[in-house]
């Protein structure tokens, strides 16, 4: 048959269409289990990083990382709205993936207009609770240290994804992490530097408490241009990264108020007394 | 291995390397090198991407209808690089993440097709492949060679390993900023292009 005609064409294109398509769905369907295993290892990796339970640079084995988070860690997805732990959701927490769930708008609603730059937000979160101890099969034992709340949120170039912890009053802040941004490196891109990072622990995010933690004033920390050493409800920005600092205090007052993390906080803030 | 391969294999680490003579695949070259880490498995995955394609192609050349002859080389290239960022994502989950869509990308690295096009379509098998590793192994020696200077003079290590500790973190080296970013391996490709050229005079094209 000649190479030319238009039947060998369409018939040549047909086989190599088929030949590709089943060599790509069947790289991406045999490698699928792979590759969640590694999606869910890297999210809780991150989690015991923020957690301090696990050094940056620590290289540990993958069955490692999963007992250390299993022991330690407690993992609730929690209604945004009312605040409550969805026990329903929270069985099946290890597979909630909350950035796709962000873009579903059966489970998602589009944000309020904030500085922050977000666009949608989740109807649930997850929440992580980081034992002291380690706990039993059960969850025994289980003796609260830290919250460990995702956030998210515009710097100057790119998206800051990332979390805060706070201890149980849910107003002292134990650390801010951030896993992914193309901020500019060496400006910007220094939200990375443990430096900068040990400046957050004991700052606190919230105003002047009352008894009722739903009288609580706004959330109140920031990213200061200078002057933010010593202050409790102030960290030094960074220099040459004006927009990214001011990203970071947008992104913890979004998550940390009414449209983000509030209601549960106000619903298990330990109250001062 | 005959004089012949062996010369279809080592032609474009310098004679023709595609990146200093053929100035093809600048844009991952500038956004995969700011790490030697990403820069090794990026050239694994062009090497890997460029040698099965040239195959498969200097396979099909006398089956494919010269009038679709290009979509059907995108297409081949295509379902290899999906492949490659599957089995990245499934084995390198952490260097697959910093590439981001870069292996993706590698479809539109002007080398891979065009060494389909001007070599796979006239070669036999046996060569294509070599030739197809060999220019892979061309892309990724100046991916290297960039890659060592942005993380060393960039971040002070290499392949994540402290050289020289920053002056940020306790140690005496202040960064250079410049290297972190793109310009810096414009830079440093032209250096290696100077090089390269003062080494092989006859490589300078005539004004």
């Amino acid at each position: 048959m000649q190479r030319n005609s238009v039947t060998y064409i369409l018939g040549f294109c047909a086989v190599i269409c088929l030949i590709c398509s089943v060599i790509v769905s069947g790289s991406a369907v045999g490698l699928k289990e792979r590759q969640e295993v590694n999606k869910v290892l890297d999210r809780q990796k991150k989690v015991l990083s923020v957690a301090g339970l696990m050094k940056e640079g620590d290289m540990l084995q993958p069955a490692e990382i999963q007992t250390l988070f299993g022991k330690r860690i407690r993992a609730v997805v929690v209604n945004l709205e009312t605040g409550n732990i969805d026990e329903e959701a929270t069985k099946t927490v290890a597979t909630y993936d909350q950035q796709k769930a962000k873009k579903d708008p059966a489970v998602s609603k589009s944000a309020p207009k904030n500085l922050a730059g977000v666009q949608r937000i989740p109807n649930k979160a997850v929440v992580y609770q980081v034992s002291k101890n380690e706990m039993g099969e059960d969850g025994s034992g289980f003796e609260l240290t830290q919250y460990i709340f995702p956030v998210e949120g515009k710097g100057l170039w790119s998206t800051l994804y990332g979390f805060v912890a706070m201890a149980p009053d849910c107003n002292q802040i134990k650390g801010l992490t951030f896993y992914a941004h193309l901020e500019t490196p060496g400006l910007g891109g220094e939200v990375d530097n443990p430096k900068w990072k040990a400046k957050w622990p004991g700052k606190l995010a919230f105003g002047a408490l009352g008894s009722d933690p739903k009288s609580w004033d706004k959330v109140k920390i920031a990213v200061l241009k200078s002057g933010g050493d010593g202050k409790d409800h102030a960290v030094d920005g960074l220099s040459g990264a004006t927009i990214t600092g001011n990203g970071v205090t947008y992104l913890l007052r979004f998550w940390l108020g009414d449209d983000g993390f509030g209601p549960y906080i106000q619903n298990v803030a330990v109250r001062p007394s | 291995m005959s004089t012949s391969n062996k010369q279809v294999l080592l032609d474009p680490l310098f004679d023709n390397n595609p990146i200093a003579l053929q100035v093809l695949g600048i844009c991952s070259a500038l956004a995969v090198t700011t790490k030697m880490e990403t820069a090794v498995v990026m050239s694994i995955a062009v090497v890997a991407v460029m040698a099965l394609s040239n195959l498969s192609v200097s396979i099909l050349r006398n089956f494919i209808p010269p009038s679709i002859r290009i979509i059907v080389q995108l297409t081949i290239i295509a379902s290899l690089v999906i492949v490659t960022d599957q089995i990245l994502k499934a084995f390198l989950f952490e260097t697959s993440k910093q590439l981001s869509v870069f292996v993706g990308l590698i479809i539109t690295n002007c080398i891979v097709m065009g060494r389909a096009e001007a070599f796979a379509m006239q070669n036999g098998p046996v060569a294509s492949l070599i030739d197809g590793v060999g220019n892979g192994l061309g892309y990724g020696l100046v991916l290297l060679f960039v890659g060592f200077f942005r993380e060393l003079f960039g971040s002070g290590t290499l392949f994540g390993v402290t050289v020289m500790p920053l002056a940020s973190e306790g140690g005496w080296y202040l960064p250079n900023g410049l290297m972190v970013l793109s310009p810096a391996a414009f830079f440093l490709i032209a250096i290696f292009i100077w090089f390269v050229r003062v080494w092989k005079p006859e490589q300078v094209t005539e004004d």
